[in-house]
């Protein structure tokens, strides 16, 4: 399954949240994406999103203000 | 909050539609500044949503949204809030985005007479009409004060459960969440959006003047979010940085506008939005040198530093509150 790359550094919430959005619509299940960002907000808000539409977040990291989240498309 | 839970408790399946306009007060505004940063960053709408287990789809409008705040039909309210046109800006949006997702029919949680210019009880069918919702908006907790909508009418939703809500007062709504065990809402209504705040409404009016259009990009908007704007002269203004999180914020700018800061003395970063010249330069340099730590020095060191890669250094005295006309203040 392929992993995608999603790079919303520098853009404040909800933008990376609607930039997720829009990726994971066009991922199958079982397909990742991998969320870089700044924001501290992304940290609360895409997993909120995640959980209220089944996604499942897999990784999350923040190395010097750069934040990781990997969410895996579930059906 | 209420008006979901009014409606999933008929067995009707509903999914949340969130509107970022750029205007927004959210968790963006809090990721700004470093005074904030201890609040919760939640974003209210994602929140509500998983409380009521619904699914939220946040839609990005930026861009059609000018035109509801550049032409509103209907007019502003005190300040730059077209909130009539943008009530039917939004459930025109939702109106369209659930026809295309097969949804039957829209809700609000909008009460006749809370809010003095969407949601009076003149106006409320203004919405519905223009927004080409028509029957199909039900407003759940005002229902049977209005004609019955089509939901009604098919017996799709039960009007006897609905209610009749109205006026400025919220306690049959706080009475209402209490029966449903929901204790914790945001705080009713205001306070969400940029464009009701008196401060933020000037700022905007001022940059439709100095660029003698009323238009906006989205980073003008944001910019208009951040530290203190001054403007010593109608071609430029200065926006100063209040305190770390926002020199950070405004440091992304770097690369679109000529910026400043000391060197000499700790101090905020600076952005230049306009057109200055050589004079105009030093007295930017000097109001950064005012607001910095170098305040009380004969001299300030201050880097300028233009788009274009040119840069240059300059000595200059920081402006006393007296040499800074209350005029430049935006």
């Amino acid at each position: 399954m392929s992993r995608q790359t999603l790079d919303v550094r520098g853009q404040l919430c909800p933008i990376p949240v609607i930039r997720c959005q829009g990726r994971i619509g066009t991922l199958a299940p079982g397909e990742t994406l991998e969320v870089l960002c700044t924001d501290p907000g992304t940290l609360h808000d895409i997993p909120a999103w995640c959980r209220i539409h089944g996604h499942k977040v897999i990784e999350t990291s923040e190395d010097d203000g750069e934040i990781r989240i990997v969410v895996e498309v579930c059906g | 909050m209420l008006a979901t839970r009014v409606i999933q408790g008929q067995g009707i399946h509903v999914e949340g539609i969130n509107f970022f306009t750029g205007f927004c007060v959210e968790g963006h505004t809090h990721a700004i500044r470093r005074q904030d940063q201890k609040k919760q960053k939640r974003n209210n709408a994602l929140w509500v949503a998983e409380q009521l287990g619904v699914k939220l789809h946040i839609i990005d409008v930026i861009e059609e949204y000018k035109d509801v705040v550049i032409n509103p039909k209907h007019g502003y309210g005190s300040n730059l809030n077209p909130c009539l046109d943008c009530k039917g800006f939004m459930v025109k949006k939702a109106h369209e985005w659930a026809m295309e997702h097969g949804f039957d029919f829209i809700i609000t949680g909008e009460v006749i007479g809370q809010r003095p210019m969407s949601q009076r009880r003149d106006t409320m069918p203004v919405i519905a009409r223009e927004s080409g919702a028509h029957d199909r908006l039900l407003r759940p907790l005002s229902a049977k004060l209005l004609p019955p909508t089509l939901p009604e009418r098919e017996g799709w939703v039960d009007r006897e459960t609905l209610f009749d809500f109205n006026g400025r007062g919220r306690r049959p709504q706080i009475a209402l969440a209490e029966e449903f065990g929901l204790h914790d809402y945001a705080q009713p209504a205001g306070g969400c959006c940029f464009l009701t705040d008196a401060q933020y409404s000037a700022k905007l009016a001022d940059l439709w003047q100095a660029r003698g259009s009323r238009k906006y990009e989205f980073d003008d908007i944001m910019l208009l979010k951040v530290g203190r704007h001054l403007r010593p002269r109608e071609d430029y203004k200065v926006i100063i940085a209040r305190e770390d999180g926002e020199n950070r914020f405004l440091e992304g700018y770097r690369k679109q506008f000529t910026h400043l800061f000391a060197t000499s003395h700790p101090g905020p970063f600076a952005l230049i939005d306009g057109v200055t010249g050589p004079e105009d330069l030093r007295v930017a340099a000097r109001l950064v040198a005012r607001f910095g730590k170098g305040r009380g020095s004969d001299s300030v060191t201050v880097e300028v530093h233009e788009p274009g890669g040119i840069s240059q250094t300059m000595e200059v005295v920081p402006l006393s509150d007296q040499d800074i006309p209350q005029a430049w203040y935006i």
